[in-house]
């Protein structure tokens, strides 16, 4: 297990702009450890943009996000933080492991090791099976099993449910109640409910 | 992991992509076999005229062998969302980005250094010249990719960056052409090429530096 620290992600004055439209603008959002912040609101109210701004990908228009107290791009937040986006990023030419272990290489070991972390999403035994073998839920499995094998405190997931069954969900749902009862966060859109027991959840309704 | 580790580690990955989809390495090499076998159908028997504008020929086939192969370079990973994962990384992107350059150079450039030989004596190139054009390849292939790579960056994100990107990508493989067909030309004709032989290094070891950073922002840019 890792070392129980404390972290914060806030934001504020967020907007966006995208084609003349305003998404949302002067947005603020205090996030500690062990807190969840779910976004909700409608297709198209900027709940992926205000994931990618989070993950440093769109500027945002106008305001800050500071970790820890201090501006992102001064901070430690890139060795604290893992997406889970629409795009799996996984190569479907190479193997389960192949691929874990690149994600390894790019970032540091973190809680579980890569098989520990295969069996937690229920993918153990498919080491060495090509990605383009496996099914869309599966795939899904394999790019959150990212979450557990790298060092992160804030976990930043678009959709993680999409395609996923129920036990799928069900199981993600324990992962995340894991993360924050080990003093993590985790920023997500979600068009289902969630259920995690006993963790502080935020809602933000961009709509 | 230490950024060694990742630097490696994406060079290993790249490598194993392409021997897993051959096509990739296959197309450029044959585009220039391809061409350069052409040239002699084309202009029919006149020995002479081929011998003379055989650098020429070689390196213009290259070049555009190269520019042919440049959109794989990221086209793949913008697509499935690998290179957001290589963005979030906490190690710099601009070595990442290398070492993807790197192992892009070693499927797409270096294929083409072990065949030219081959096709520089179906020219008629003579025997001294052939050690000076492979030099002239080692040293210039690199900076294709390198220069190219920016090109790519910043039309990854386009649909029809193809265009563009030739545009864009080709004013700045001009001073490569130059030095290095005329240095291959020099050592036909028995003269020293010490003079280009040190530009080349330079504008590779400048490439080096150089490339990668622009490359990093570029793709950046194209991400959002």
């Amino acid at each position: 297990m890792q070392t129980k620290s404390t972290y914060s992600l806030e934001g504020t004055g967020l907007s966006c702009i995208r084609d003349d439209r305003v998404l949302f603008e002067s947005l603020a959002f205090e996030l500690a450890s062990g807190q969840v912040l779910l976004l909700e609101g409608k297709n198209g109210s900027g709940k992926t943009s205000l994931l990618r701004i989070l993950c440093g990908f769109r500027e945002p228009d106008s305001g800050r996000l500071h970790w820890c107290g201090e501006a992102i791009n001064d901070s430690q937040f890139y060795a604290q933080m893992a997406y889970v986006g629409h795009l799996d990023g996984i190569k479907k030419e190479l193997t389960v492991l192949e691929n874990l272990k690149m994600s390894l290489a790019l970032s540091s070991p973190g809680r579980y090791s890569i098989h520990e972390a295969l069996a937690k999403v229920h993918l153990a035994g498919y080491d060495d099976v090509l990605v383009q073998a496996l099914s869309a839920g599966q795939k899904r499995r394999l790019s959150l099993a990212r979450l557990l094998i790298t060092e992160n405190s804030l976990w930043i997931l678009d959709e993680p449910f999409t395609s996923l069954d129920k036990q799928g969900i069900a199981l993600i749902e324990t992962l995340m109640t894991e993360h924050c009862a080990s003093g993590g966060m985790i920023v997500l859109t979600s068009h289902h409910d969630i259920e995690l027991h006993g963790v502080d959840v935020q809602r933000i309704n961009l709509s | 992991m230490s950024l060694s580790h990742a630097f490696f580690a994406v060079i290993r990955r790249d490598l194993v992509l392409a021997l897993r989809r051959r096509a990739e390495i296959a197309n450029p090499l044959l585009f220039f076999i391809l061409v350069i076998t052409l040239f002699p159908l084309g202009i029919g028997a006149q020995p002479h005229l081929l011998q003379a504008i055989a650098p020429g020929i070689i390196w213009v086939s290259a070049l555009l062998a190269a520019m042919l192969s440049l959109d794989s370079l990221f086209r793949s990973d913008f697509d499935d969302g690998s290179l957001e994962q290589i963005l979030l990384s906490p190690h710099p992107t601009s070595v990442l980005i290398l070492g993807k350059i790197i192992a892009h150079w070693l499927v797409t450039g270096l294929p083409l250094l072990i065949v030219a030989p081959l096709l520089a004596v179906f020219l008629g190139m003579p025997n001294h010249a052939l050690g000076i054009l492979l030099l002239t390849l080692l040293l210039g292939t690199p900076v294709l990719s390198l220069i190219g790579a920016i090109g790519v960056a910043l039309t990854v994100g386009l649909r029809r960056g193809g265009m563009i990107l030739s545009l864009l990508v080709l004013p700045l493989y001009v001073p490569v052409l130059i030095f290095a067909s005329n240095a291959v030309e020099m050592a036909s004709s028995g003269l020293p090429v010490d003079a280009q032989i040190s530009i080349l290094i330079s504008i590779l070891l400048m490439a080096l530096v150089l490339a990668p950073l622009p490359a990093a922002a570029a793709l950046k840019m194209s991400i959002n």
